[in-house]
This record gives C-alpha cells, sequence and structure tokens, in this order.
C-alpha cells in the first residue's frame, strides 16, 4: 500500500517535470527514441532476413537431400575436392533399387538454352533433364496440368514442364498448356506449368526452369558432366539414417575401401540454413553492438539530464525531505522520472521502427515482421537504461543535506 | 499531563568543520526546554546559532554532541530515515519563502506529508481540504501557488505544516516575504492555532513579531543568552541556564 502510494505519486510528479521541461524532455527522449528505433530496426531486420531465407531455402524441400560431386558449403580445401571423379547417371537405378529410406529419386541434369517461340524469347533458361519422378524427389509442388510420365520419360518424348517466369516470358497471356515451345532449337510441347516460387534463390527454383525427359535431354544436348541424384525420405526423422544408407550405397558404388574419405556429398537444404544462420549470427551480433552503442548514448543524455534535474530541483528535494520525504522516496522519484522518460522514448522508437518495417514491406515485400520478443524486449531495455542511467543521479538526490538543500536558490 | 515536555534540549554542542584546521562552533551547549502548548520566539541576530538550533529542533539536523529528547524519544542520535519520520509525523514546518511545490495547487501540497506518511488517498484528501479549510482557503484547494497572493501561499504551507497534526509547529521568519498587514494576518493565525492548543516554535530577528510569543529565548554567540516568560500569559517558570 505504501509502496504503491509512492510509485504513484512518483509518477504523477515525472509526468508533471516531463510537461514542465518540454523542449527539454523531448531532446532528452530522442537519443533513447534513435537508440531503440536502430536497435530494434536491426534486430527485426535479420530476424526478417532469417524468416525469407528460410521460407527460400524451403524450395530444396526439407526432405530432399542433393546426392553431387561438390558439397555445397565447404571449409575443406578446394584441391581435395576438386579431383573427384563424376556422378554418373546410372547411379540413380542402384539408389532407387537398394535403398529402403527413400521415397523417390531422380537424376538431374541442367544446361542453359534458349527457350523460345515465333513471338517470344528467353535466353539462358535453366534446362533440366530428370525423369517422371522429379517431381516426387524434390519438395512438393503443385503443377498446373501435369507432369511427364514414365513412358513419356523412357521414351525420350517431346514434352516439358515449365516454370511461372518462363510461362510469364514464353506465353505472356496465353495458356501454355499443350502450346508447343523451342528449347535449344527443337519443339517441345508444354505439358505442365509449375506454381511461381519466389525468394531469394530464384534461379534455383522451378521459376526459370524447363524440365524435359532425360533421354530427350542426352539425344538434344548430349551428355552433361555435371548429374545431381534428387532423393526424397519417406520420413523427415529418419534423415539422418536415410544419410548413412545412400552414403553406404555411393561408397560400394564408388569402391570406396574403409578409411578412405567420401569423393561425393550429399547435400539438403538445412546445410544453407545453417551456414546462412551463422552467418546472420554474425552479422546480427556486430549490428546489434553497433546499433546499442547509440542506446547507450541516449543512456548517457538522460543521465546528463537527470542530473541537471536533480541540481534544479535541490530546493524541492530539500522542501519534500523537510516534510517527511525519506531518502528512498526521493531515490524512488528521480529513478521513476529517468524510467518513464526512457519508456516513453522506447514506445515512440519502437513505433517508428515498427513504422519503418511497414513501409519497407510494402515498398520490397520483405515479408519482415516485428516480433512479439522483440517489442518485449525493447521495453525491457529501456526500462533497464533508464533505471541505471537514473541511479546515479537519483542516489545523489536522495542522500542530499535536508539544511542544505533548503538553502539552495 | 498539559505540561508534558515535547521539546528537552541538554548541552547542545554543534560545530562544522571547514577544512583544514578550521572549525566553527555554531552551538556551544545550549539548554532549551519547550512545554506543550507553548508559544515560544527563538530570536537572534544573524550568526547568533538560531538557525542551526533551528535545524535541530526541527530535526532537519543531528548535533555534534549533547541529548535532545522528542517527546521523550532521544533523536539526537537517529539516523536519516528515523528523522524523516519525526520531521513527518511530529514537525510542521512554515518557512520565510514558503516553500510550495511550483506545480502542484493548493491540496497536493498540502496532501504531501500525508502521502509521505502513507495515508490512503480517501483519507488523505479529506485532511488536507479540512486543514486548507482551518486557515480560510477552502474556496482554493485547486489553485497553484502562482495563482495565489503571499499571504494565502503562506496560509497553504501552514495548512501543509498542520495536516499531519504535528507535536509542534516551527516557522522560520513567517512574515518575512509579507507586506505588514497580511504579516499581521498570519500572526493571528498562529495565535488562534495556539489557543486551539498547538504548540509554536516561532524563528525571527524582528522583535514585533516575537512580541506575538509568550516566551522568548535569544540566543546569541551559540548560547542561550536570555530566556523570558512575556508577562500577559501565565505559563509555568522553565529554568533557563545561561
Amino acid at each position: 500500500m505504501y509502496f504503491l502510494t509512492e510509485l504513484k505519486e512518483g509518477l504523477i510528479i515525472a509526468f508533471r517535470a516531463i510537461r514542465g521541461n518540454k523542449m527539454r524532455s523531448v531532446l532528452t527522449t530522442l537519443g533513447i527514441i534513435i537508440g531503440i528505433f536502430a536497435v530494434t530496426g536491426m534486430a527485426t531486420a535479420i530476424d526478417g532476413l532469417n524468416a525469407a531465407f528460410d521460407r527460400s531455402a524451403k524450395a530444396f524441400g526439407t526432405d530432399v537431400m542433393y546426392v553431387q560431386k561438390f558439397p555445397w558449403v565447404s571449409n575443406d580445401d578446394w584441391d581435395l575436392i576438386r579431383n573427384r571423379p563424376d556422378m554418373k547417371l546410372e547411379y540413380a537405378p542402384v539408389l532407387e533399387r537398394k535403398a529402403s529410406l527413400l521415397t523417390a529419386v531422380a537424376p538431374v541434369v541442367v544446361r542453359r538454352a534458349k527457350v523460345s517461340t515465333s513471338k517470344h524469347s528467353l535466353e539462358d533458361a535453366f534446362v533440366t533433364g530428370t525423369t517422371d519422378q522429379y517431381n516426387n524427389a524434390s519438395g512438393n509442388k503443385d503443377i498446373d496440368g501435369r507432369f511427364f510420365s514414365a513412358e513419356e520419360s523412357n521414351g525420350g518424348r517431346p514434352v516439358c514442364v515449365i516454370g511461372a517466369t518462363i510461362a510469364e516470358t514464353i506465353f505472356p497471356n496465353a495458356d501454355p498448356i499443350g502450346q508447343e515451345l523451342k528449347v535449344g532449337g527443337f519443339p517441345y510441347t508444354v505439358l505442365g506449368v509449375y506454381e511461381k516460387q519466389g525468394g531469394m534463390f530464384g534461379q534455383f527454383t522451378t521459376d526459370s526452369r524447363v524440365f524435359v525427359p532425360i533421354h530427350s535431354f542426352q539425344s538434344h544436348f548430349g551428355n552433361h558432366a555435371f548429374v545431381t541424384i534428387n532423393v526424397r525420405v519417406a520420413e523427415i526423422p529418419k534423415m539422418e539414417d536415410a544419410k548413412v544408407e545412400i552414403e553406404g550405397i555411393m561408397r560400394s558404388l564408388r569402391r570406396l575401401t574403409p578409411g578412405k574419405v567420401n569423393n561425393f556429398s550429399i547435400n539438403s537444404q538445412e546445410i544453407l540454413t545453417e551456414t546462412f544462420g551463422q552467418f546472420t549470427f554474425v552479422v546480427g551480433a556486430i549490428g546489434l553492438f553497433i546499433t546499442g552503442l547509440s542506446l547507450f548514448v541516449g543512456g548517457i543524455g538522460i543521465m546528463n539530464i537527470m542530473f541537471v534535474s536533480v541540481t534544479e530541483r535541490t530546493k524541492e528535494i530539500g522542501i519534500r525531505k523537510a516534510i517527511g520525504a525519506r531518502r528512498r522516496t526521493i531515490l524512488m522519484q528521480f529513478l521513476i522520472e529517468a524510467a518513464v522518460i526512457c519508456l516513453i522514448g522506447g514506445l515512440i522508437g519502437l513505433l517508428l521502427a515498427f513504422i519503418i518495417v511497414q513501409l519497407m514491406n510494402s515498398a520490397f515485400d520483405l515479408g519482415a515482421t516485428m516480433p512479439l520478443s522483440i517489442v518485449f524486449i525493447a521495453i525491457m531495455v529501456s526500462l533497464i537504461v533508464g533505471l541505471t542511467s537514473g541511479f546515479m543521479p537519483a542516489y545523489r538526490a536522495a542522500k542530499m543535506d535536508p539544511v542544505e538543500a533548503l538553502r539552495y536558490e | 499531563m498539559d505540561n508534558a515536555v515535547v521539546i528537552n534540549i541538554q548541552q547542545i554542542k554543534k560545530m562544522y568543520d571547514m577544512g583544514g584546521a578550521e572549525e566553527v562552533h555554531a552551538l556551544r551547549g545550549v539548554n532549551v526546554e519547550i512545554r506543550k502548548n507553548e508559544y515560544v520566539a527563538i530570536m537572534g541576530p544573524s550568526g547568533s546559532g538560531k538557525s542551526t538550533l533551528m535545524n535541530i529542533i526541527g530535526c532537519l539536523d543531528t548535533p555534534t554532541s549533547g541529548l535532545y529528547e522528542f517527546n521523550g524519544v532521544n533523536v539526537s542520535e537517529m539516523n536519516d530515515n528515523q528523522l524523516a519520520k519525526i520531521r513527518n509525523k511530529e514537525i510542521g514546518f512554515v518557512f520565510q519563502t514558503f516553500n510550495l511545490l511550483a506545480r502542484s495547487d493548493s491540496l497536493h501540497n498540502v496532501e504531501l506529508p500525508l502521502i509521505y506518511g502513507g495515508i490512503p488517498a480517501a483519507e488523505r484528501k479529506r485532511l488536507a481540504t479540512e486543514a486548507l479549510e482551518q486557515v480560510g482557503l477552502g474556496e482554493r484547494i485547486h489553485h497553484k501557488p502562482n495563482e495565489l497572493s503571499g499571504g494565502q501561499r503562506q496560509r497553504v504551507a501552514i495548512a501543509r505544516a498542520l495536516v499531519n497534526k504535528p507535536s509542534i509547529l516551527l516557522a522560520d521568519e513567517p512574515t518575512g516575504n509579507l507586506d505588514s498587514k497580511t504579516g499581521d494576518e498570519i500572526m493571528n493565525l498562529f495565535a488562534e492555532l495556539h489557543n486551539k492548543g498547538n504548540t509554536v516554535i516561532l524563528v525571527t530577528h524582528e522583535e514585533y513579531i516575537a512580541e506575538h510569543a509568550h516566551r522568548i529565548i535569544r540566543v546569541r554567540d551559540g548560547l542561550v543568552a536570555s530566556d523570558e516568560v512575556v508577562a500577559r500569559v501565565k505559563i509555568p517558570a522553565v529554568a533557563a541556564a545561561v
């Protein structure tokens, strides 16, 4: 009861003091506003970046692994891996036959070629040769129309499935399904169109790709050195087991004796998210440190003004002490004042950051949101900044000698 | 019981260390005893130690040596918080410059000692309004100090001093910043409060102000120079040490 009365009185005094010195309060608060704005803006940006990356990485499929010649991310010396043997298309049926934890296996080869109709064309589209299993052996993606069948795949039929970007470019105002287009000069009939994926890795998604049966690919473009074998695991929890299984099959295909290191790589999207996570962690830590400095400067501003405020109100402190205010009461009064200034600054900074984030979102389609945790942390941080920077001035006020304070003019 | 001793000061000394070997002896062994419902004036020229004595009586300061009993309780060795409590509950200060909080209205100024005393809000408002009515300012409880005349401000200050029903009213040159007519009104208010049973201690260097009191203690060079009862009223004689 007593504490609450004191708290209420402290709040009243704080608001009166802030209103009484509007200009000063605004300038002081500015430091905290900028500090909190910078910190929350930074944190939100990092958070948005991570979220966007995760979304994009999902395009690789959370349950899909890519058996390839090289790792996506490596700290190994390039000289150690550059002489690895090429992947072969023949590995795919072996994996499909021997592996028990996989639902689909699809070999994939890619090259760039011109895609065109009589009216429109696109240079350097990613032409992808694969089997009918491709759609099962990648992240589930919706197709308007259909993927090519096993017969079409095995028979090397001139059919294709195109990505959304290709469809938009080559068939701007028409339904592409059933239409004919030329891939590297050879005619293909469009069977289906992939739904748009977007994201940061546009060129790795289906958007700018043309999928053709692997036998058509071979007869039109020849054999290709860089083969990827897409595999999809049956159950995500058994991802690691599946990886071990694939590793065993690959090692026997490559006739690697025990003790020899793998000369192939099994990649998955989590490698990307982990690597990117480490990267954003470092960027975030540096960013928060730098923006934190501005908050620190803001805190020093508060401390400075609180010292001025305490000196200016020496007489008032004397009066309050004369009529019975205890040290704790005075201490609390000034702590509350500093905390209130910082809280107001923090809330304004938060609001500004929120507005900027919304503006950025509508301008660049970032999809960044300010997480509740950041809102909560920002409020706590401004409160803590207020209390720490207010403590020294408040302590000076609290231990003033009432006689001296009353005499002060 | 009517004449219970409120203030008992024995051989109070106060020294100020001015740095180095220099020491100022503001009080050099003062004895004062003040009983309930007395009306005492403490007089003395500046530098006499009168202000120091007032600060010690008001529990704003503690003596270097000697005994100070307030209502029979030794306060000369109390710490800051204990003194704050005595100031809050037992002493009502009235200052020359009123010392009201400029940003607060009359009511809030008078409520302040009650807030520090931990009185609940409703009770606080009732007591503060009562105190303001007692000094004739019932109509101006929501005026701020700058909307009041000097005399009215001093009345607010007196209401603030009275609101916790303290054992003593301690007034330091209460008319020093007022014209003589307003000053007289304030002195009449003190007389009225004294008649209602309050103990009033007046610190002044003005002879005609001191004459309102029933007993005059003169301080000179850190010692009590004289302590006499003014003839008009019968008050038990108090031994005065010189």
